[in-house]
């Protein structure tokens, strides 16, 4: 039995928590790879999501804001700081460019009510769930 | 033109190598552009959460630290459906050439982003002399 376990049961062990965490790794730099830009952070309770994004250096009125059913899409573009033929680019580090991002919102939200500021580069989304979407509380009458 | 913004993550800054934190919460290294001209070299670097009270940019003996704090945001009694990014501070530290004029470093944040002009020294700037016949 000790001999079993040993030889047969503890290799395998081993084994499998090679195989795990080979799979951890694989898939956290996979799934970093494949993460949409810009980042977002949503919150939500029962009457309004909140996203933040950060987008430094982005000129707020080129950033665009659109709304379909539960789905909220963030554009942008970002133009380089500087260019010219006497430059000497050393690092370039800093995304520039367009993008498009989806955001799936929790529920359908109120398009009209929607606000939006961007300060210190940082862009917060304030949406109000839409009155036709809110939970309502049906009252039972007994006879 | 554009960058793969898919490989575009924050990365941590190694805070063991400097000394130790008094503050809590994460720090971050910032994605920087460096270029020059013939003038001078510009460090542009991203750092979203960041103004002009809470940047401190300092220099000893050739090096040059930006360090920003940004200040946690976060909704009163919400839930957080979902994170991509976490908040924390930035920190990061440049080696300056020789070549660069200190005294005449100057600074400005915009938007989450700090632009750093470094003036080049006299000597370093290109020199053309002129050849007189007799």
């Amino acid at each position: 039995m000790v001999l079993n376990r040993m030889f047969f049961e503890e290799p395998w062990h081993e084994v499998e928590r090679i195989q795990n965490e080979m799979n951890r790794l694989f898939n956290s730099r996979l799934s970093r790879g494949r993460l949409a830009y810009p980042a977002v952070n949503v919150w939500n309770d029962s009457e309004k999501v909140i996203v933040t994004t950060e987008l430094p250096g982005y000129d707020p009125q080129k950033i665009d804001l659109s709304i379909l059913n539960d789905e909220l899409v963030i554009r942008g573009k970002r133009e380089p700081e500087k260019s010219g033929d006497d430059i000497q680019i050393h690092r370039q580090e800093r995304p520039i460019g367009d993008f498009e991002r989806t955001v799936a919102l929790p529920y359908r939200v109120d398009s009209e009510k929607v606000d939006a500021h961007y300060e210190k580069g940082v862009l917060t989304i304030t949406l109000p769930r839409a009155e036709s979407d809110k939970p309502r509380k049906i009252s039972i009458k007994s006879k | 033109m554009a960058t793969d913004k898919t490989s575009v993550q924050k990365r941590e800054a190694d805070t063991r190598e400097v000394a130790e934190r008094t503050r809590s919460g994460k720090v971050f290294i910032p994605a920087v552009d460096i270029f020059e001209t013939n003038e001078a070299i510009f460090l542009i670097a991203d750092m979203p959460g960041v103004d002009e009270k809470s940047i401190n940019i300092n220099l000893e003996k050739n090096v040059l630290t930006i360090e920003g704090k940004v200040q946690h945001y976060e909704p009163e009694k919400m839930e957080l459906a979902y994170a991509e990014y976490n908040v924390g501070d930035y920190q990061r530290s440049f080696n300056l050439s020789d070549s660069i004029d200190q005294d005449k470093i100057d600074a400005t944040i915009k938007d989450g982003v700090l632009s750093v002009k470094l003036p080049k020294a006299e000597p370093a700037k290109p020199k053309t002399i002129s050849v007189k016949t007799k």
